[in-house]
């Protein structure tokens, strides 16, 4: 009888506060309960940045035994988690784009109602009043409850505004809010060899959905994605197996599919003043309302791994700039010793290449220009050929595209070396907006509380 | 196919009481959460954990902690009238009873056994200020069964008559006509399709689509004759070629058709035929299943591509359906009411984009991948808000 309510169970708080700090619910049905985080301890390690929290409080059982898939992050903070938070293991991103006849009233209601369902989620527990399993029996349950039984297992639930949302590309103002749109939500340029498809790309809301445990990371989407129809629909979706990037100095740089590590010189929560500087959006760099807020960058880049994997061990290095095992640089030293792009080898020829992707993409080739990766491997099946149609679907966290992604990229796709095994198919940039206010919701600073 | 059948009732033994209903507050009433009032149906006792609450959205979280199937019942200060109910709760089951409770003395009992007057009653008290809700609903609901059951028994009418003429064109070999009549015909039979589905045998038997059929069963009805109107090219059957029927099998088809669309006919018309408030409810929500799983999707029309006239005649019988009950749905819940109306328009717009019955619709074959996405919207636009209306409707 697990889910039976003993009669003499006490009774819980009145009132359900979403709140990610509220004490966990009685109810025998709350994740987080399973997990007895009544005891846990708070592990701060904030970083004082512009109007907020840098590294996200989390917190784990206080039994030595402790588990990751017991994080929890708060929903309610200064900054949206899911952008500084330690790089969970899963995604699962979907973009939406709003349907016809939507109000500007509409779209409020449908932020509220997701930021909402994002507390409880984010804190372990089913949406709605009822949850999964009980509520009116004529009734479909308002939880889809695949995620009953899971802790919170480190959900972040990140939103974002495409520029369509602001304009459409008719001109229209949907909503009254083209005179807010931030000059940094660019429409990204066309880079040179771009594939993309208009399938697989752009969007007027974003949803990123990141934990360490693949089923919590889908049935927030899932839930999310209901409870949006009839005002937003999904326009295309990813799912993420294996992160790609480490955002905290705790975290072990992981590898992409090219069997590379990635994200070694990757902006660390910890670098208080690099995320200040190259992460978060500032009052007064343009918009107002996106202050504490940043912009993200996504990217589906299909990989070539077959052909990839045919290629020597020296191609392989050469291209990347980096020894495949240790991921230290060409000129010596190991994973995170600074790479010396003027050392040189034999025939004076550049012992780390002029086409190699370190340093095409490297701060010192880019005016000091940083981003904050967050990346996941995906593998969609197979193509028609019997290839696997696998990759990474780079996401990036920057203050302003127009100095950090875009030269970046555009530096990378004129010349790196590694283009010959990539294929960018997938595109899309959001704003992403500070964090709700306790019991507000997403967008607050936009629409008004 | 899979839907919800649209359940027949042999005596309208509809209770809808002014008392229940089931617009949930946003108080926090889940299972052990704040305002549930638990429950231990043990062998021997009805343990409520509280003899009074406040008027409103009340939620009894019933256990079954004895070891025979219980109930739960909360009953008019008569002590007999039924105001809530929770049935067939195993042992070692938890069930939410949710009720919207006007003031009043009331009981509670646990009928483990279900049998018997029950055990444990005991007084219930609720207090606070009376909830509005509308008066005489019993009526609405008398009317709206009485509405819908004259409906189902025009559309089987117009089948009858439609499927006679449509099947003599095709055994006459007028191949022309009868593929002219063919989805036009069918509208009677898709805007009460789940009436047919709640007979047993007779939907298979009238409206089995090629991948529908197991191994060994006979394939008849529509679809069968549609693939002999639409014939596919060999690639399209499986690499096979295919062969038209015969004069002699079309006869037999045809006349299989006819005898079943006639039970249906005789099984709609039995004077003690009805249908009740949920079945009506669910045939809605049934109707938009349909479209969502079938329709939108071009597996139920796969030689003709004629599914947009299934659409639209689900369509329209759903939406019967609902404005039969819309009036008492919306003294509980008038948000709800105000989004199905909306959504319901939206959709129709939509889909008017291609056709109508009268002067035909795209063939589904046709359509852009993107026009199909934008009729998925609308269809999940209507379909994820009218999946409530039975709750709601019943409580």
């Amino acid at each position: 009888m697990p889910d039976s309510t003993p009669p003499d169970a006490p009774a819980p708080e009145e009132g359900t506060d979403a709140s990610a700090d509220a004490a966990p619910a009685a109810s025998g049905i709350s994740r987080r309960g399973l997990f007895g985080l009544a005891g846990a301890g708070v592990l701060g390690a904030g970083v004082g940045v512009a109007g907020g929290i840098a590294v996200d409080r989390f917190v784990l059982p206080a039994s030595a035994s402790a588990q990751e898939n017991a994080a929890v992050y708060p929903f309610y903070a200064a900054n949206q988690s899911g952008i500084v938070t330690p790089a969970q293991d899963r995604l699962h991103f979907a973009s939406y784009d709003v349907a016809s006849g939507v109000t500007r009233d509409d779209l409020i209601g449908l932020l509220k109602d997701w930021s909402a369902a994002a507390a409880l989620m984010t804190a372990g527990d089913p949406v709605g009043t009822y949850g999964a399993v009980n509520g009116p029996y004529t009734a479909p349950p308002e939880d889809t409850g695949e995620a009953l039984g899971l802790p919170a297992s480190g959900l972040t639930i990140t939103f974002g505004f495409g520029p369509t949302l602001f304009t459409t590309a008719d001109g229209t103002d949907r909503f009254g809010i083209a005179a807010q749109r931030p000059e940094a939500l660019v429409d990204l340029p066309h880079f040179p060899a771009d594939m993309l498809q208009e399938a697989a790309s752009g969007g007027d809301l974003c949803i990123q959905a990141c934990s360490d445990d693949p089923q919590v990371a889908v049935h927030a989407i899932r839930n999310l994605s209901r409870i949006a129809f009839g005002r937003a629909a999904i326009r295309w979706s990813q799912l993420g197996f294996g992160r790609t990037s480490s955002t905290t100095t705790a975290q072990a740089t992981p590898r992409n599919l090219f069997g590379f590590k990635d994200g070694t010189a990757n902006i660390k929560a910890e670098e208080s003043s690099v995320v200040d500087d190259q992460v978060w959006a500032h009052g007064d760099d343009g918009a107002a309302w996106m202050a504490g807020g940043s912009y993200l960058v996504a990217r589906k880049i299909r990989m070539t791994i077959e052909t990839w994997d045919r290629t020597s061990l020296k191609e392989q290095e050469t291209i990347v700039g980096r020894t495949k095992g240790e991921g230290a640089p060409y000129s010596g030293g190991t994973e995170f010793s600074a790479p010396d792009f003027e050392a040189t080898g034999q025939g004076g020829k550049p012992l780390i290449a002029a086409d190699s992707h370190v340093r095409l993409a490297h701060p010192d080739q880019n005016s000091g220009a940083q981003l904050l990766r967050r990346g996941y491997n995906f593998v969609d099946g197979n193509d028609d050929l019997g290839h696997l149609n696998a990759g990474l679907f780079f996401i990036a966290y920057q203050r302003d595209p127009r100095t950090q992604f875009i030269p970046i990229q555009m530096n990378l796709a004129k010349s790196d070396a590694m283009n010959e095994y990539l294929r960018h198919v997938g595109s899309a940039i959001f704003a992403v907006p500070p964090g709700a206010s306790n019991g507000g919701y997403v967008g607050e600073t936009l629409f008004g509380a | 196919m899979n839907t919800k059948p649209l359940l027949i009732t042999a005596t309208a033994a509809i209770t809808l009481l002014a008392l229940t209903g089931c617009v949930p507050n946003n108080n926090g009433a889940s299972s052990g959460g704040a305002g549930a009032i638990t429950v231990d149906s043990s062998a021997t006792d009805c343990a409520v954990s509280s003899t009074s609450a406040t008027s409103g959205t009340l939620t009894f979280s019933v256990t079954n902690s004895g070891d025979q199937v219980t109930e739960f019942y909360l009953l008019a200060d008569d002590g007999l009238r039924i105001v809530g109910e929770v049935e067939n709760v195993g042992p070692g089951i938890s069930r939410d009873l949710v009720v919207q409770a006007q003031p009043g003395d009331y009981y509670t009992v646990c009928k483990p056994g279900m049998v018997g007057d029950g055990i444990g009653k005991a007084s219930f008290t609720v207090s606070g200020d009376k909830v509005q809700l509308a008066g005489d609903v019993q009526e609405q609901v008398d009317a709206a069964a009485l509405n819908y059951v004259a409906y189902i028994k025009d559309q089987v009418g117009q089948l009858v008559t439609g499927t006679d003429t449509f099947l003599a064109a095709y055994t006459s070999g007028d191949d022309a006509t009868a593929r002219d009549l063919y989805a036009t015909t069918r509208a009677n039979y898709e805007r009460i399709e789940p009436v047919a589905e709640s007979f047993g045998d007779l939907d298979p038997a009238i409206d089995f689509r090629e991948a529908d059929v197991a191994e060994g069963d006979e394939w008849t009805g529509w679809h069968r004759i549609e693939k002999d109107l639409f014939p596919p090219t060999a690639a399209d059957n499986g690499g096979t070629t295919y062969v038209p029927l015969t004069a002699d099998e079309r006869t037999s088809y045809a006349d299989k058709l006819k005898t079943d669309t006639q039970t249906l006919y005789d099984a709609v018309n039995d004077p003690s035929y009805t249908v009740s408030i949920d079945a009506i409810a669910n045939g809605a929500i049934g109707l938009m299943e349909e479209v969502a799983s079938g329709k939108i999707t071009g597996e139920e029309e796969i030689w003709s591509h004629t599914d947009l006239w299934d659409f639209q005649a689900n369509l329209e019988g759903a939406k019967v359906a609902y404005e039969g009950v819309r009036d008492i749905v919306e003294t509980k819940d008038p948000e709800l009411v105000k989004t199905l109306d909306e959504r319901f328009a939206s959709l129709q717009d939509t889909l008017a984009q291609y056709g109508s019955l009268d002067s035909g619709f795209t063939y589904y074959n046709e359509l852009t991948t993107d026009q199909v996405k934008q009729l998925a919207d609308g269809v999940s636009a209507l379909g994820e808000p009218l999946s409530q209306l039975t709750a709601t409707l019943v409580g």
